[in-house]
Parts: C-alpha cells; sequence; structure tokens
C-alpha cells in the first residue's frame, strides 16, 4: 500500500511532471521564472494550494457531482448526475480556496504572505492547479491518492520552476541572435529541460 | 470595407502581437494538444468560438461589474462557456472530446481569454471586443496549427492523417522523428517560431531592463545585460 503511494509520488514529481510533461502552469512558468528567489515563492504557493484544493475537489466530486452521490439526502436523487459541472465547481473552489488561504496566511504570517502575497492572486487562474484537479477526476483517484498526487504535482512544479529560474539567470550573460533573445531562448532552454526530464520515464517503484 | 481601427484591432493578433508569439498567453494547450493537426484544428475552432462568445458577452455586461468581483465573475462565464463547448464535442466529436482530454477543461485557465477579458472586453463595446476576439482566435490557431503541421509531418509522417512521407513500418522510406511527438519537440519549435517571427518583426525584440548584479562582496552594481 504505502509502496503505491511512493510509486505515485515519484511518478508526479518526475515522470509526469505537469510543467515539462503536460506543459501546465506554462504561462506563469514562463513570466515568473526571472529570479530564482521569486521562482522558490511561487513554487511553494503552488505546493500548498495543490494539497488543499486536489483532495477538496475529489471530496466534492465524489460527494455531490458523481451520479448517485446525492442519494444519501433524497431516494429520488439516485439518478441526479451533476459531472457536467465539474468545471464551474472545481475553478470555484479554487478562487474561493485561495481567496480563504490569502487571508489566513495574512493573519497568522505576514512574513510568509509579503513573500507569498503577489503570488496568490495569480495562482487562481494557474492551469497546473485546475490541471492537476482534472487528472484526479480522470484517473479517478481516491482521497489519500489525490493528497499524493497534488503534493507530488506541486513539488514537480517547483523543481521545474527553479531549474528554467536558474537557468535563466546564467542566460543573462550569455550573447544570442538579438531575435532569439527572451522569449525564442526560454522556449528552447524550457525544451531541454524537458527532454532531461524524459530521462526519468519508466521509472517503476 | 472596416474602418482603419477595426481592421488593426482584427489584424494585429495575427502577427504584430500574436498571442502566442508576443503576448505569451495561452501557451500551456499550444504545447499539449499539437501531435496531430485533428485535435489541434478542434481546439482551436473551440478557444475562438469561447473567446468570441466570453469577450461579447463581457463587454455587454462591462458597466454592471463591480471591479473588485470582475475575475470572479469572468471566471464564471467563461466557465460556463467551456461547459457548453465540452458538453456539443462529446456529443458531436467524442473521439476528439477524448484525445483532447483534460485541456478543453483546461480552456477556462487559457491566460487568452482572461487576458482579453482584462486587456479589452473590459474597455470596449461589443462590436470591437468580437473582432478583437476573432483576430486572437484566428491569431493563436495560426500558431498552433503550424506547429501541429510540423510535428504530424515529421513525427507520424502524415498530414490529417493522411499519409504524405510513406513510413519504413509500411513499406515506405521515412524513420519517423519520435522526437517530434514528445513534448520537448513543442518547446523547440515554438522557439523557433517565434525565432522567426521576431527576425521578421524586429520592433518586438525584448529589449533586457538594466540589472541591478549583487556582486560577492554585496554591494550592488548596475549594468546593461549582455
Amino acid at each position: 500500500m504505502a509502496s503505491h503511494y511512493l510509486s505515485l509520488l515519484v511518478r508526479s514529481i518526475f515522470v509526469e511532471n505537469l510543467a515539462l510533461a503536460f506543459f501546465l502552469g506554462m504561462c506563469s512558468f514562463l513570466a515568473v521564472s526571472k529570479k530564482v528567489s521569486t521562482a522558490i515563492g511561487l513554487g511553494f504557493a503552488v505546493i500548498v494550494v495543490m494539497v488543499i484544493t486536489v483532495p477538496l475537489n475529489q471530496l466534492l466530486l465524489h460527494g455531490v457531482l458523481r451520479e448517485g452521490a446525492l442519494t444519501a439526502l433524497h431516494p429520488s436523487f439516485a439518478t441526479v448526475d451533476l459531472s457536467f459541472l465539474v468545471f464551474l465547481t472545481f475553478i470555484g473552489t479554487i478562487a474561493a480556496l485561495v481567496q480563504v488561504v490569502e487571508m489566513v496566511v495574512d493573519k497568522f504570517a505576514p512574513a510568509l504572505y509579503s513573500a507569498l502575497g503577489v503570488f496568490l492572486p495569480l495562482i487562481a487562474v494557474n492551469c497546473a492547479i485546475l490541471g492537476g484537479s482534472l487528472f484526479m477526476a480522470e484517473r479517478d483517484y481516491g482521497f489519500g491518492e489525490s493528497v499524493v498526487f497534488g503534493l507530488g504535482s506541486g513539488i514537480g512544479w517547483l523543481l521545474a520552476i527553479v531549474a528554467l529560474a536558474a537557468v535563466r539567470e546564467k542566460l543573462r550573460y550569455a550573447n544570442p541572435p538579438a531575435a532569439l533573445r527572451g522569449l525564442g531562448l526560454t522556449f528552447m532552454v524550457t525544451g531541454l529541460l524537458a527532454v532531461c526530464f524524459m530521462a526519468f520515464a519508466g521509472i517503476q517503484l | 470595407m472596416l474602418d482603419k481601427q477595426t481592421r488593426s484591432v482584427l489584424l494585429d493578433p495575427l502577427f504584430d502581437e500574436n498571442p502566442i508569439g508576443k503576448q505569451v498567453l495561452g501557451i500551456c494547450s499550444a504545447l499539449a494538444v499539437t501531435t496531430l493537426l485533428k485535435p489541434s484544428l478542434v481546439m482551436c475552432l473551440a478557444v475562438t468560438a469561447v473567446l468570441i462568445a466570453s469577450n461579447v458577452s463581457i463587454s455587454l455586461i462591462r458597466s454592471y461589474i463591480p471591479s473588485s468581483i470582475r475575475i470572479i465573475v469572468q471566471l464564471t462565464i467563461i466557465s460556463s462557456l467551456v461547459i457548453i463547448c465540452d458538453q456539443v464535442l462529446k456529443a458531436f466529436a467524442y473521439g476528439v472530446s477524448r484525445q483532447l482530454s483534460v485541456f478543453v477543461g483546461l480552456i477556462i485557465t487559457n491566460c487568452i481569454l482572461m487576458g482579453r477579458a482584462e486587456a479589452f472586453a473590459m474597455q470596449n463595446g461589443p462590436r470591437a471586443s468580437f473582432f478583437d476576439a476573432v483576430g486572437n482566435g484566428v491569431g493563436y490557431s495560426l500558431v498552433l496549427l503550424l506547429v501541429a503541421f510540423f510535428r504530424e509531418l515529421f513525427g507520424s509522417g502524415s498530414v490529417f492523417g493522411v499519409a504524405v512521407l510513406p513510413l519504413v513500418r509500411d513499406g515506405g522510406w521515412y524513420v519517423p522523428n519520435g522526437l517530434m511527438v514528445l513534448s520537448p519537440a513543442a518547446f523547440f519549435l515554438i522557439g523557433g517560431l517565434i525565432w522567426a517571427l521576431r527576425e521578421w518583426k524586429p520592433k518586438q525584440i525584448e529589449i533586457e531592463p538594466v540589472v541591478e548584479i549583487e556582486l560577492e562582496h554585496g554591494a550592488p552594481a548596475s549594468r546593461h545585460a549582455a
């Protein structure tokens, strides 16, 4: 059992890296990776939000949206299937939760808030977060699995963005063709990073 | 036929203000669905349709949206439209909808939608917003289809599923390039596309701002990045 979770964790961090294998969260991935310190801040914010939203959405999916999930309320609800509402529910949960996390962090850890503050609102529209929840729904993870998957995907995203930011800090001193500078070069570097992460493909625990 | 302003709203996003090449919006789906042309085309149509509908409807109610909750309002409108789009795809193109898997849902967080809603539809009337949406949708589709064309041609030897380069596997001569169907190829291709676009339109070249560099003993010094 434990080995199943460990395998899922390693797979979600390295093999199925959300950023480099599924291209999720690319917009902030490319926009916020100019400095390592800000990249780390955003990465940790993503981990926190992922670990909370993926299991929460799992509970909502199984407790409310699935066909027959509302039978407990009234027997006549047995055939109600609300699963077409997943997108709206998931994005609502994420947006609301990001707001709550922002307020809680502001109240109890002002230092962390000032470090993360700018990034928290950005996360609501980070496709890595919504993607994590949608993959959870598509692959039909249980509650425990969704906690592990959320954690692993968050860590994987952090690793990828910090690696890219570190490379980009060094790239400032390179002298590429003028038209390639900036965005073009960043794409190519990300491609090389993705090649590196492909070395993890096929790892089985 | 169209006045000058409308034309610039409609045509600028094609090359000068391309959502992917210049504004860095909507990258995720551009990379993920482009291994074959057919799903890419469906994705382009879906994104363009949702973009037009969301831009027009947000611009219609723009004066009634309180600015403090505008993000949630925009997200709600966009996700309702995406639900409709997803249901239509499931009903009429089930195979493609399975292939696109989570990426239909991810249209919600496709930054083009939020970006255009925020940057254009909140300030302009429905007519202008419609043309802006069409322009951006087509600009996005151009890049997507171009990337998908190369990936399918060199990765699978076909265009829209029709074999163009006969594969060795089927008795032909072309050995497919395995890298093309994997994720890194998309990054290289888009990087190359941006390079070509900026070589053609030098106005878009990024000029790096003056950066503060911490020297080892802690004294900040400023210089131009190379």
